[in-house]
């Protein structure tokens, strides 16, 4: 029983620090669980620590490949609606 | 600490004090305490005067963050709070204050180091914090802030204050939840990721919290509003008022960067930015709150330099890694530098480098109607330029309660000598065009062919404060307008336009 990060990773560092574990590593290819070491926080938290705080949909599966955050679970509220004519804005 | 923030003379309604370096009576500067003017006044983002001087630094040792913003792809970096683009190096504590150390040896003019993410500072508190408390050690002359979401701040109150961070920054959005619904799709909070209006409440309260906390003991809060238009933007007023009366000290209203190509919530929503007309007017409407602060350049989490500049490339890890770094002659250099710039030339020390910045106290009811006016000064603090040599000009609103600066407006510099003497008139037509909103003009001298065009234009000539301090000269000519009885017609734009 163990998560796995995905190559959907972005790399910001938000789990590592998080798990209880410290089965999360920080490698030249990208973060990496070490599989030994998770438990998927069962004991510690209600939730997997590193799927409650990952900000990119898919970068975290289940050792059936399923997916902590799927598509479409972390996107914004409805925003609001573009401006007619949207022309060059400064700092863009 | 700013005395509105700490002095019990000092009501928390006229807290807040201008990035400026003119305004304020004598009276005024003086009720400042020492330790804010110190604070600001070689601190580049808080003090426009500084940011000509000084420089600042961040270091992107915080990559982690624990909320989302609909404006911010963390793919890429924070594309609002720190500028489009990936910080090029995620740094480790250890090699953050190296890199700091070598910037500042390097760079004398090295004031401030600032922790702006490319996440959230206290959402990476432990890396943070080491890189406060070792350079608190090893470079004690420099400054220290940091630049936070909010949502931990309450829990890391003390730890600021016991690392001597004298100015935090806290973005501040909203203060409506619903509002904070349409920005902020999750929070992580007491390890459990909460969606939608609950989060946003969260967060909202956790930013109050925070700020109250970091005043009440005596840390400079400066707050950051990023304008999302058809969202914030007609709720951002009332932020400001709140702010300013919980005692913030500056309110930094941004333009939403929403570029498509950054993969934002609100970029690929279509959801626009401001203008930069729709920016003004917002930021004139919040002119009542925190005072506000508009030479903000948006830098980047990893800027190096002085502000508008960023000179992070010459300091790679790789071109610093073998420095050798004498840190005491460095330290040494920056202190001597810093005693240089503010001593100024002519400047009497810290009394004077203090017009920097000032609480702007409100009465309830202006007694009488504001007045924009145009300083000819070289130093900045001083009215001590003739008409003709001055590049630029102060641009001040002065009324009963105090002196605010707006900025600075290039002047078409009209006695170029003999070389541009045919392009006098034309010049001069240009200078007086460009301060046609001002009505009076202070300056040491001026001659009589740019006294009569001023005059033509509406505009006051006054020659009569002449190296007077601008504060005091200002603030003297508002009330002999207003003695005159000058001041209770219409605002000056309508009796242009009568």
């Amino acid at each position: 029983m163990a998560l796995a990060i995905t190559e959907d990773c972005v790399r910001c560092w938000a789990c590592l620090p998080l798990c209880p574990n410290e089965a999360i590593s920080a490698g030249a290819a990208g973060f990496d669980i070490d599989p030994q070491r998770c438990t998927e926080c069962v004991g510690d938290f209600a939730a997997p620590q590193c799927g409650e705080i990952c900000p990119a949909e898919g970068a975290l599966v289940d050792a059936w490949g399923h997916a902590l955050n799927p598509p479409g679970s972390l996107g914004g509220a409805p925003v609001a609606a573009a401006a007619p004519a949207p022309g060059p804005r400064p700092g863009c | 600490m700013p005395a509105s923030l700490s002095s019990p003379s000092a009501s928390a309604a006229s807290a807040g004090c201008g990035a400026s370096r003119c305004g304020g009576t004598a009276s005024q500067i003086d009720a400042l305490d020492s330790p804010l003017r110190q604070k600001v006044q070689d601190h580049p983002c808080y003090s426009a005067e500084a940011h000509r001087h000084f420089a600042r630094m961040h270091v992107a040792v915080a990559p982690a963050c624990n909320i989302q913003c609909n404006y911010c792809n963390r793919k890429y970096d924070c594309s609002n709070e720190s500028r489009p683009g990936v910080v090029s190096e995620v740094l480790s504590p250890e090699q953050a204050v190296h890199k700091v150390l070598a910037v500042a040896a390097a760079i004398p003019q090295m004031s401030v180091l600032g922790i702006a993410g490319p996440g959230d500072a206290l959402a990476n508190a432990e890396r943070s914090f080491a890189v406060f408390d070792a350079l608190a050690r090893r470079a004690p002359d420099l400054r220290l802030c940091l630049s936070t979401n909010g949502l931990m701040l309450p829990a890391y109150v003390e730890r600021i204050v016991a690392a001597r961070i004298d100015h935090v920054t806290i973005t501040i959005n909203c203060l409506d939840p619903d509002i904070g619904a349409r920005i902020y799709p999750w929070i992580f909070w007491n390890h459990r990721r909460i969606h939608g209006r609950e989060a946003a409440r969260i967060l909202v309260a956790q930013q109050q919290l925070g700020l109250e906390m970091l005043v009440a003991r005596g840390v400079l809060v400066k707050v950051n509003s990023v304008m999302i238009p058809g969202i914030n933007d007609a709720h951002l007023p009332e932020v400001s008022r709140v702010v300013r009366a919980k005692g913030a000290f500056l309110h930094n209203v941004m333009p939403l960067i929403s570029d498509p190509a950054h993969g934002t919530a609100f970029g690929l929503a279509g959801q626009r930015g401001p203008d930069a007309a729709e920016l003004a007017a917002l930021q004139d409407a919040c002119e009542g709150g925190a005072s506000m602060m508009r030479h903000c350049q948006q830098c980047r989490a990893d800027a190096v330099g002085m502000l508008g500049e960023d000179r992070g490339a010459e300091f790679t890890l790789e071109k610093i890694a073998h420095l050798q770094i004498d840190e005491a002659a460095a330290m040494q250099r920056r202190v001597a530098l810093r005693a240089q710039i503010n001593a100024g030339p002519g400047g009497t020390g810290a009394a004077e480098a203090s017009a920097a910045v000032l609480p702007f106290a409100r009465a309830a009811t202006p007694p009488a109607r504001g007045v924009r006016m145009a300083v000819a000064s070289r130093d900045g603090r001083h009215v001590d330029q003739h008409f003709g040599h001055a590049e630029r000009f102060h641009i001040l609103e002065v009324d009963g309660e105090g002196v605010r600066w707006l900025g600075e407006r290039a002047a078409a510099r009209y006695c170029g000598g003999e070389a541009e003497c045919g392009e006098q008139d034309n010049l001069l037509a240009r200078t007086v065009a460009t301060l046609a909103d001002c009505e009076v003009v202070l300056c040491a001298r001026i001659g009589m062919a740019p006294w009569q065009a001023l005059e033509s234009a509406g505009i006051r000539p006054d020659g009569e404060h002449a190296m007077e301090p601008v504060a005091a000269a200002a603030q003297a000519v508002w009330h002999a307008l207003r003695d005159a009885g000058r001041l209770t017609a219409a605002p000056f734009e309508d009796q242009k336009r009568a």
